[in-house]
């Protein structure tokens, strides 16, 4: 940290806005104001710069103090046949209030990101898989496949720091990394080499993914296919594609699970996730799922290891009762099963609850514009820029410290949800 | 506040005390001499009690990333075993992976005190912290994972000097905030990254060049040269390979009279003799154990059921996947460093294969003489959950019992061992070794696992009953920092334990080529990589204990 009269400027500051967590941004600090100096990208400059515009709580749109404010969202969870704690854009201590608040209140939990995230998970808990994490991408990976993604339009810098990064660790000549797209092609040329090698691209529609998965899984088992085209591609190009994985040294498959949006999508993940496993009977090859920005990893890891279950987890018996079909909160919201939301959203502005006739309060990033008015609504702090927490990256291994950046006065999702559950 | 626990028999072996009748005075969680004038605010009768230090679990998974993704991954395994939220208690779930609250409850409940998650891996260590610190009224501490990380190896390759790597050891000591220092199998964990698909004690990883042997010897003179108490924490090779006795008496062969702890041993004591390609070695290992007084052991009891294995070996996880049970399993590669391995097990008492190895965890803990140098784990969740400490402790204590249990195995199996002919049961003095003393002096911790003058009052107080089993599940009272925390085995306060850690000293120097490392190869910067006292303190019902390096660490 240096300092000047007029602005702060920190250094090697990580952002949770992205699920990669760079943690090498340079940001300057004037009063309440945030630019990102280095390293900054289209996912993390609005994330840190995005400006404070209110401070103060609301019930029913009219100014409250914080107390006031706190004291009627514990009248609001007495009073609740069913509360739903939901959205969940949080850090670690703000995950951890209001799983105690859960608890406490029989409340379900479920977040906003768990429709992606439970692809994952569904998988996790039917079969499994083999995963790396970021560094050894960035140093072992030969042959990144990437299934039905447009990885920079959502991970701007996965390729500069995990694909075309300078030097590998064992010696690797970086421009010889091939990068294969299967299913859509990326939008812009961070895939492309520094030496302007583009990604090939084995195109397909996302929906179709399911069937040349398949395809692709067979011919990796060596099993015979008929058929010489499957949705449009070749089964020769998948031949080759296969034959590519298995003289691979250190193979990566990576998707993100938000960007896989066909029903059913788990189970082309499953479908991947076991084609990695059999590659290893004799090479290395791992999956990456990409993901995880803004608390979803956190949340799911914090909900697992204080309750044995990630989101989608029901308090309402007194213990956790675990469910990913019922307990969806988007499906509770819909059928009208909650009749009390508290919405958590402290990472982005335009994460709002959707339209419920559940009685709404909010914990917002500052700045937060509703359609309707909530109940309640309490502007937080940012982690990472208001107060200091931390976060899980999208590998759900590494967790990076957050720092405060800046003496707004917000609270933090934690003191709320703490001070709520106090008054209960 | 003075509480006086009047006319308990006294088990601590860290003063020579076996069945002593005397009383215990306690003051701000520590254990008082007898005050001057002779009063005391509140007195509780434990006479014809028996009375221990609070037990410490030397090598449990408690916390860190393998852990919470057997957690999650188990749904079934929740479902079985559920707790309601009461007034006191927060609500909670598992058998084989319970949920840090129910885990911290649990563990009280059976008088223990502290816990040791044995397998922090540098990068995941705020994560393992975060999770022990949601764990109640335990103490607890972690010994961070060295020996697979390329760091390490890169050193190794390039023949750094040994205070470089003492440099380095006692650097990622401090910032992963550990209390000790694992390895396990050296050097393995990388080669499966590069497809090796095992690597034997004098093998060389392919990149490196570095065998096995190798960087148990760099690490463990580290341990010894920085001072840390724990002596070096090995997970040897080819764990749960038939034949590995061999390498086992090789490694402890190869320690060349260095501390070093060789932990669930049962996984490493396995010959190939017999029809079945699977025999004991218990008896040789036993044996080169009882000759080599610088070798402690946990011997890693599997107990039949249904658990999960959870490891940082991912090279022998993956060897064991096809056995996953249920069907479904998760391995990792980790950051340059390590890696993990999570795959469910049932084990099966009419397995030939199980039941040696039950008896075989036997075996070596009736065979090792000294119960300092052996501690009771199952290497939780691998073997058996934690909670199954009160049946091994009667199966250790009562031959009978040990016997009517042995002959319901598999019959072949009972045809490959003499465990039915070992006599010895533990006394109750011993399991106070094994569980108390014997267990704080290897972790190192200087003010617990004893009940002297100026020890913590970490005090579990049980009925005694011949019944072993149900005098260990429920003890009268727990005593957590002086404070009664459990009574007839109900937990009945809450309180958060301290996270113990050492501090050994290091040159700074060594951060310049740590930051040149983490700048040019890593996805996180040095600065963030580095877990702060604040973190451990955290939301302010966290603390740190810093505990006392052994005279003659230096650097
Ligand atoms: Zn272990």
């Amino acid at each position: 940290m240096t300092e000047n009269s007029t602005a702060t400027v920190w250094h090697e500051v990580a952002s949770p806005f992205c699920g990669i967590a760079s943690d090498d941004l340079t940001i300057q600090v004037s009063g309440n104001n945030i630019k990102v100096l280095e390293n900054g990208d289209a996912v993390t400059r609005p994330g840190f710069e995005t400006p404070i515009s209110d401070l103060q709580p609301r019930i029913q749109g009219k100014e409250v103090t914080l107390d006031q404010a706190v004291s009627h969202i514990a009248d609001l969870l007495i009073n609740s046949k069913q509360p739903l704690i939901a959205g969940l854009g949080t850090d670690l201590n703000g995950a951890r209030s209001a799983m105690a608040l859960a608890d406490k209140s029989g409340a379900t939990i479920d977040s906003f990101y768990s429709p992606a995230a439970f692809r994952n998970i569904l998988v996790l808990q039917d079969t499994g898989y083999m995963t790396t994490t970021l560094t050894e991408v960035r140093n072992r990976v030969d042959l990144l496949l990437v299934v039905g993604t447009d990885v920079e339009s959502t991970f701007p810098r996965f390729f500069e720091r995990m694909i075309w990064n300078k030097e590998s660790m064992f010696g690797q000549d970086i421009e010889s990394r091939e990068v294969i797209y299967l299913g859509k092609k990326p939008s812009g040329d961070a895939s492309t080499s520094p030496k302007g090698k583009k990604a090939q691209v084995i195109g397909c529609d996302n929906a179709d993914l399911p069937e040349v998965v398949s395809v692709l899984r067979a011919l990796l088992k060596g099993k015979p296919v008929q058929a010489e085209a499957v949705a449009g591609v070749a089964v020769s190009e998948l031949q080759t594609l296969a034959d590519r994985l298995m003289a691979a040294k250190y193979s990566v498959v990576t998707w993100s699970a938000g960007q896989l949006d066909f029903d059913h999508a788990e189970a082309t993940i499953q479908n991947v996730c076991e084609l990695i496993k059999e590659i290893n009977a004799t090479t290395r090859s791992n999956g990456l799922p990409l993901g995880g920005k803004e608390g979803d990893t956190t949340v799911n890891a914090v909900a697992s290891w204080q309750s044995g279950y990630p989101m989608r987890t029901t308090f309402n018996r007194r213990f956790p009762d675990y469910d990913p079909f019922l307990n969806d909160g988007r499906r509770i919201l819909a059928e009208g099963e909650s009749d009390v939301v508290i919405w958590v959203s402290s990472f982005n502005t335009t994460v709002t609850p959707p339209k419920t006739s559940a009685t709404t309060i909010v914990l917002g990033r500052s700045g937060m514009q509703f359609e309707t008015e909530p109940e309640v609504y309490i502007p937080v702090g940012v982690p990472g820029i208001d107060h200091e927490g931390r976060t899980f990256r999208t590998d759900s291994v590494v967790s990076v410290p957050l720092r405060k950046l800046r003496d707004s006065g917000l609270p933090s999702v934690f003191e709320v949800l703490s001070a709520v559950e106090q008054a209960l | 506040m003075l509480l006086k626990l009047t006319g308990g028999r006294i088990f601590d072996p860290a003063h020579d005390q076996n069945d002593v009748v005397r009383d215990i005075y306690i003051r701000d969680g520590r254990i008082v001499e007898k005050p001057t004038d002779g009063r005391v605010d509140e007195e509780i009768d434990v006479r014809g009690k028996v009375i221990m230090a609070g037990a410490i679990d030397m090598h449990t998974h408690i916390g860190g990333g393998k852990v919470n993704i057997a957690r999650t991954m188990l749904p079934e395994d929740h479902a079985q075993a559920v707790y309601e939220r009461t007034e006191l208690l927060r609500s909670g779930t598992g058998h084989a992976a319970p949920s840090t609250l129910t885990t911290g409850y649990r563990y009280a409940e059976m008088g223990y005190t502290a816990g040791f998650e044995p397998a922090v891996l540098p990068i995941n260590a705020r994560q393992a912290h975060m999770e022990m610190h949601d764990t109640p009224i335990i103490d607890k501490g972690g010994y961070v994972m060295l020996g697979s990380d390329d760091f390490l190896l890169r050193m190794m390759a390039a023949n750094s000097d040994q205070e470089a790597i003492n440099n380095y050891v006692a650097w990622t000591i401090n910032h992963a905030q550990a209390v000790g220092l694992k390895v396990v199998n050296p050097g393995g964990i990388s080669a499966f990254k590069f497809n090796q698909r095992k690597l034997d004690l004098d093998e060389k990883n392919d990149f490196y060049g570095v065998t096995p042997r190798d960087i148990l010897h760099r690490l463990s003179t580290a341990v010894k040269e920085i001072g840390v108490p724990h002596p070096l924490h090995v997970h040897g090779c080819n764990l749960g390979v038939p034949g590995n006795m061999q390498t086992t008496l090789d490694t402890i062969q190869g320690a060349e009279g260095l501390p070093m702890h060789l932990t669930h041993i049962q996984f490493h004591s396995y010959g190939t003799e017999g029809d079945f390609k699977f025999s004991s070695g218990a008896a040789e290992i036993a044996e080169a154990i009882n000759k080599h007084k610088n070798i402690t052991v946990d011997v890693g009891q599997i107990l039949f059921g249904q658990t999960v294995t959870a490891s940082g070996d991912n090279m022998r996880q993956f060897a064991g996947a096809p056995h996953a049970h249920p069907n479904k399993w998760v391995c990792m590669d980790i950051e340059c460093e390590a890696g993990c391995g999570v795959v469910p097990f049932k084990y099966k008492d009419q397995s030939y294969v199980n039941a040696l190895q039950w008896m075989i965890g036997l075996e070596t803990f009736l065979m090792v003489d000294d119960p300092w140098r052996i501690f009771l784990t199952t290497d939780h969740p691998n073997g058996a959950p934690f909670t199954s400490y009160p049946h091994l402790i009667k199966l250790l204590m009562d031959k009978s019992f040990r016997n009517d249990m042995l002959s319901t195995l598999h019959p072949e199996a009972q045809k490959a061992t003499h465990l039915a002919s070992l006599d010895r049961e533990y006394s109750l003095y011993e399991i106070a070794i094994m569980t108390r003393a014997g267990a704080a002096k290897l972790v190192g911790l200087a003010d617990r696992g004893h009940l002297g003058i100026g020890a913590a009052a970490d005090i579990t107080v049980y009925t005694d009953n011949s019944d072993r089993e149900k005098m260990f599940e429920k003890p009268d009272y727990v005593f957590k920092d002086g404070e009664m925390v459990v009574r007839q085995g109900q937990v009945i306060k809450i309180t958060w334990g301290t996270t113990h850690v050492v501090k050994p000293e290091y040159d700074v120097s060594i951060e310049k080529p740590l930051q040149e490392y983490f700048d040019k190869f890593h996805t996180l910067k040095m600065s963030n990589f580095k877990i702060s006292n604040d973190e451990i303190v955290d939301d302010g019902r966290g603390s740190l204990t810093i505990q006392p390096l052994h005279k003659g660490g230096r650097l």
